[in-house]
């Protein structure tokens, strides 16, 4: 089923309970090629569930979750294969495979799904690190990485793949400037090549600086989406009062 | 009150029970489904072989030969009154093949192979490792279960294999140094008595205990849920079913191949 907006993504009537917790009663949202979509909300709303279902980590009660046109949302897990190699997930914590190297962290992907040989695969890492700006990381294992550092090599392993679609779960949450301001140069480049991207964020200066809209999930549902325009002109609007901190 | 208390613990282990047997049945099929489809990771296995086999070595050598000593200087005292001594040797033997040897064998690994198995996967689930395999398109059932599945199932009838020579070389020592038995006959008496069945039916029994051990413990981990003090649990979960499976999978093993002697 597609619909006429032809969005790379979309989303329709999305359900998701926990233990008899409905956290998502009716969720529907869409993003077109290319677009960086902010995807806000408060605490326990349910923001990484619902990217994590984008992927197939999670399945809906209910609902459709299409990607280019094809509802993926109760394929099997040899199905979401070919999905995952097209859509990659950019976890928290990094989510960096600890009893191996940045390297070989690397090399995971491409050894997984492709044929190259080991000097192609090198030489791929090797620029990788250093559009990341982590040309010394290679021989050294996750945890002699800076928080900020494994994000970014969470970030350069989920590119590994070239994916059509990036999708980030609170990509700068706890870094310092300097490496937040990396990480957004870094969603900013994935844009430029025309990479799709959703942001799970509470930070808003980060959604002001890469995404071009941006969507509030309230009260179990996708409250409002504005262009990033269209917000700076609504200060009176629920997505306001709760980027100000006045509703919840 | 106590007793509305005591039927929902019950109630709650039940239900607890039905999980773990719908979910360590669940993940059976998955591990035997993706063992025949799809790539096959070598190196994983053997690096899996390495650490479930080699490095449980030393433990293996010591409980077996501990096992054979003590075993041996019972038999012996406990014979000697009767004049029974001889028998020592061929009593150690029997035992050791059938029960001691594997079931001792298989409850070492369960409680290092398990808790290592449980707490290592557990922790991968904490840290999103585990979904991170599957976010790039690869299997955890393939890349994590099959890989320590295979390498119990390889492993632990080597390992109980060596612990029958070991646990009757402990024997033959108490045998000639405690017991004054001459060594020749005590190996002669061990040779000449135990048979290809004794041996087998306890061999056979390790692929059985090689499952109870390294399926639970693989079910324990993927299951973590809520961050690292699940992970000490499903650890000790993991070592304690093991165990009871163990224990009272021997008693249905032992008489499946009694049965199957007899035929």
């Amino acid at each position: 089923m597609t619909t006429n907006r032809q969005g790379i993504i979309e989303v329709v009537n999305f359900h998701k309970s926990f233990n008899n917790r409905k956290v998502h009663d009716g969720v529907s949202f869409y993003i077109r090629q290319g677009e960086c979509l902010g995807l806000i909300g408060g605490s326990g709303t349910g923001k990484s569930v619902l990217l994590r279902s984008l992927v197939g980590l999670e399945k809906p009660d209910q609902g459709q979750i299409l990607f280019k046109g094809k509802d993926i949302a109760n394929y099997s897990e040899s199905d979401l294969v070919e999905v995952r190699k097209k859509i990659a997930y950019v976890f928290q914590g990094g989510a960096l495979f600890d009893s191996m190297t940045v390297y070989e962290n690397l090399a995971y992907p491409l050894r997984e799904h492709f044929h190259f040989t080991e000097s192609e695969i090198g030489e791929k890492i090797r620029a990788q690190l250093l559009e990341f700006g982590l040309p010394e990381a290679e021989y050294l294992f996750p945890g002699n990485l800076s928080g900020g550092m494994q994000k970014r090599v969470g970030l350069a392993r989920a590119m590994m793949m070239h994916p059509e679609v990036v999708l980030y779960d609170e990509p700068t949450a706890g870094l310092d400037p300097y490496n937040t301001k990396k990480i957004q140069e870094s969603i900013h480049k994935m844009k430029e090549k025309g990479v799709t991207s959703i942001l799970v964020t509470h930070d808003m200066p980060t959604v002001y600086a890469v995404c071009d809209k941006v969507a509030l999930l309230q009260n179990k549902r996708i409250g409002e989406q504005f262009t990033i325009e269209k917000l700076k002109q609504d200060p009176q609007g629920p997505m306001t009062q709760f980027i100000n901190g006045e509703s919840a | 009150m106590r007793k509305a208390l005591a039927s929902t613990h019950f109630v709650k282990f039940m239900i607890e029970m039905f999980h773990f047997i719908g979910g360590v049945g669940v993940l059976s099929r998955d591990v035997f489904r993706e063992l025949v489809h799809g790539r096959f990771y070598w190196k994983l296995l053997m690096e899996q072989i390495y650490q479930v086999g080699i490095r449980s070595l030393p433990l293996v050598v010591i409980t077996s030969i501990s096992i054979g000593m003590v075993m041996s200087l019972q038999f012996g005292l406990g014979l000697e009154k009767f004049g029974g001594k001889m028998y020592v040797p061929k009593l150690l033997a029997v035992t050791i093949l059938r029960e001691m040897g594997p079931v001792f064998t298989s409850l070492m690994l369960a409680a290092r192979v398990g808790a290592g198995i449980a707490s290592e996967i557990g922790s991968m689930t904490v840290t999103q490792q585990i979904d991170a395999i599957r976010a790039l398109g690869t299997s955890p059932i393939k890349k994590i279960v099959i890989p320590r599945v295979l390498a119990c199932f390889i492993v632990l009838p080597i390992l109980a294999s060596m612990s029958n020579i070991i646990g009757n070389l402990g024997g033959l020592i108490i045998g000639a140094t405690e017991l004054r038995l001459d060594p020749n006959f005590y190996v002669l008496k061990v040779i000449t008595t135990s048979t290809i069945p004794d041996y087998l039916s306890g061999f056979g029994k390790t692929f059985f205990f090689s499952l109870f051990i390294s399926i639970p413990s693989c079910y324990f981990g993927l299951t973590v849920k809520n961050g690292t003090k699940e992970v000490g649990i499903a650890t000790t979960k993991a070592v304690v079913v093991s165990s009871i499976m163990i224990l009272v999978g021997d008693f249905f093993l032992s008489k499946f191949f009694w049965i199957l002697e007899r035929l």
